[in-house]
């Protein structure tokens, strides 16, 4: 087995809410996630909006600090100024909207050399401007549009300058966050195929979020879901496509549209009835209880634990059996 | 005689930087009872066609040249109010984003009733009755009290729900379906798409559904209308369009999408979209196109034959035809 590169241990993040004059309630956006995240693999984490899977995102690189929980980076716990600085400078992210994400008075170069300029990465102006060049090159943006601004680029251009920004300092790990659903089908491939390459070409890790099925089981290795601030299920890709075993991850496959009208209109699909409920108002149990056409009491009062099924399959269910 | 027919559509907007072709030369033909799918890449013109069936476009948006019939009704260039017995009444819409498309300062009951009021002889109690039964219908749960509620009170899935709600309240022959699902997770997705296709039985509408997604056009649509740059490159069932694709650029689209079954690497479609403002003398997929000839740079392709039911504007099959032709003398036509 690969070495573990990040390693999560009951990662919790509650965010403070008004709830009234004076008084506050938590969201509980994370709500207890333990994970590790090998060398050089690719691991998925798809839930629906809310359930906390950017925040898991950000508060895996630092950018909220965590409510409590431990982060190990290299087997090495994130505790003082030093390790943050150098655990900052290793980590990287790429986020969803490729609009509102690039500083719109700021040229290409300058938005790519930030990174560079926070962490003194570069020695002379020459040097700054080599390595923005050269990182140009590697996403495949024009290095003679180094000077334009944001603007002036399409959608797909413009993820690739927040990919090279990420790149700037040479990170081990990235954080994608929805990189590619604001992005055309045609140019969704493309940048899809450049991470892919990217991977290879650094040795890079990646936290692959994304809501379509269809890209993450295409990019990752692994893949967790999240529901409702908690992990429901972990295993690999191919695994939990043909095998699900949390009734959430078995509806969210069974809701995958095929571009392929004979499978797509195949009926064996499970539509579930009700919506997400409020992470402010959760379940005390399993948070899926209310939509779950499986739940019983125990769903209601205790949350299941995950559990190793079969090798390298977890999931949090107490009717794993009769599920399946 | 088709419920609507559509016959080479212009629509430009009027811009400081020139005009842009948003339709350019659009046809199609909707029957009672069939879903047709418009896809597209974001700007190929496929919600300009939709909102110049109603004219609701923008100021500087205008219907340059062509025809649209509805039951043999010209609606190009009819006075607004006609349009407004049209609209809501035989062709109603539901936009994209169903957290901007509801005025967050009525309450949904006054949202919905308002369509029943102005189209239907209802009084005001029975179109609050309605109502109620519309919510109902589309699956909202405590419709009475929703009717007091605010749009910010809902999710996004139950927005999308009344959205539906408010565009069959008058029973209209066509919904214009606009990115339905995007904005919705895909358990919802899964939901609203069952919603429509079992309202579509009941109340036989046809519905234009129009959108990226190619696992909805599989799921849901009889008919597919591939949109290129404003113009249509193929058109067909869904059968022709997924397992027979003629057209270079339906080609690239459906190799660009991962499938379960593959896991090389993806074959994209190079290059970056077309500027409208700067369209290419011959096809406008040529710069694009990996498969393009000498004869796709000089003159755009007119829609060819490509089976019954089954048009696409691309030479390379225009090639194909020619080739099998006997009497083809192996020169470019």
């Amino acid at each position: 087995m690969t070495e573990k590169l990040l390693e999560i241990r009951d990662l919790k993040q509650y965010f403070p809410i008004s709830s009234g004059f004076f008084r506050t309630k938590p969201l509980k956006a994370v709500d207890g996630i333990s994970l590790s995240i090998y060398q050089g693999e690719t691991l998925g984490l798809v839930g629906e909006s809310g359930c906390g899977k950017t925040t898991v995102g950000r508060t895996l690189l630092y950018l909220y600090p965590p409510t409590s929980g431990q982060i190990l980076f290299h087997g090495r716990l994130l505790d003082s100024k030093k390790a943050l600085e150098h655990y900052r400078r290793r980590t990287a992210m790429v986020f969803q909207d490729p609009y509102s994400s690039l500083n719109p008075r700021m040229t290409v170069s300058d938005l790519i050399a930030e990174p560079l300029d926070i962490h003194h990465l570069y020695s002379s102006r020459k040097q700054r401007q080599e390595k923005v060049l050269g990182l140009m090159d590697k996403v495949g943006l024009n290095p003679e549009h180094a000077s334009r601004y944001a603007h002036q680029f399409s959608g797909g251009q413009r993820q690739r300058i927040g990919i090279a920004r990420a790149l700037a300092t040479e990170p081990e790990f990235i954080v994608c966050d929805e990189p590619v659903s604001a992005l055309d089908v045609s140019i969704q491939a493309q940048v899809v195929n450049m991470f892919r390459r990217l991977q290879e070409e650094m040795g890079l890790t990646y936290l692959f979020i994304a809501h379509d099925l269809l890209v993450v089981r295409h990019i990752c290795d692994r893949i967790a879901v999240m529901y409702l601030g908690k992990l429901v299920e972990l295993a690999d890709a191919d695994e939990l496509y043909h095998h699900p075993l949390h009734p959430y991850s078995k509806c969210l496959i069974s809701a995958v549209l095929l571009p392929d009208p004979v499978a797509a209109r195949s009926s064996d699909r499970i539509i579930l009835s009700g919506d997400i409920p409020s992470p402010l108002d959760a379940p005390p149990g399993c948070p899926f209880c209310t939509r779950c056409p499986y739940a019983t009491e125990i769903c209601t009062v205790k949350m299941p634990e995950l559990l190793e099924v079969s090798t390298g399959h977890f999931a949090a269910c107490h009717h794993v059996d009769k599920a399946n | 005689m088709a419920l609507l027919e559509v016959t080479d559509l212009h629509t430009s907007f009027f811009t400081s930087a020139g005009e842009v072709k948003a339709v350019d030369g659009v046809s199609f033909a909707l029957e009672r009872g069939q879903t047709l799918g418009i896809v597209g890449e974001s700007g190929s013109g496929k919600s300009v066609t939709a909102y110049s069936l109603l004219n609701i476009l923008d100021q500087s948006g205008k219907i340059v040249s062509g025809s649209v019939k509805l039951d043999g009704q010209e609606l190009v260039g009819a006075g607004e109010s006609v349009m407004k017995t049209i609209r809501g009444d035989r062709i109603s819409i539901i936009f994209q984003d169903p957290m901007t498309s509801l005025n967050p300062t009525y309450t949904i009951g006054r949202q919905l009733t308002e369509g029943i009021t102005l189209h239907t002889r209802r009084n005001r109690k029975e179109s609050y009755e309605r109502a109620v039964e519309m919510l109902k219908l589309v699956g909202v749960n405590e419709p009475v009290k929703r009717m007091q509620q605010y749009p910010h009170q809902l999710s996004g899935g139950m927005r999308q729900r009344v959205m539906i709600a408010m565009a069959l309240s008058c029973e209209p022959d066509i919904l214009i379906a606009d990115e339905p699902t995007t904005a919705l997770d895909v358990t919802i997705q899964a939901q609203i798409l069952e919603l429509m296709k079992k309202l579509q039985k009941e109340m036989g509408m046809a519905i234009m559904m129009i959108t990226h997604d190619l696992g909805v056009v599989a799921r849901m649509c009889d008919r597919v209308l591939v949109m290129y740059a404003g113009t249509v490159c193929e058109q067909g069932t869904v059968e022709d369009i997924f397992y027979h694709p003629k057209h270079a650029y339906t080609r690239g689209l459906l190799r660009s999408v991962p499938t379960l079954e593959n896991n090389c690497m993806l074959k994209p479609i190079a290059g970056t979209p077309i500027n409208l403002l700067n369209l290419p003398q011959g096809c406008p997929f040529a710069p694009r196109c990996d498969e393009a000839m000498i004869i796709c740079t000089k003159r755009r392709c007119p829609p060819t034959s490509a089976g019954a039911g089954h048009t696409t504007s691309c030479w390379l099959h225009t090639k194909e035809l020619l080739e099998k032709d006997e009497a083809y003398d192996g020169k470019t036509p």
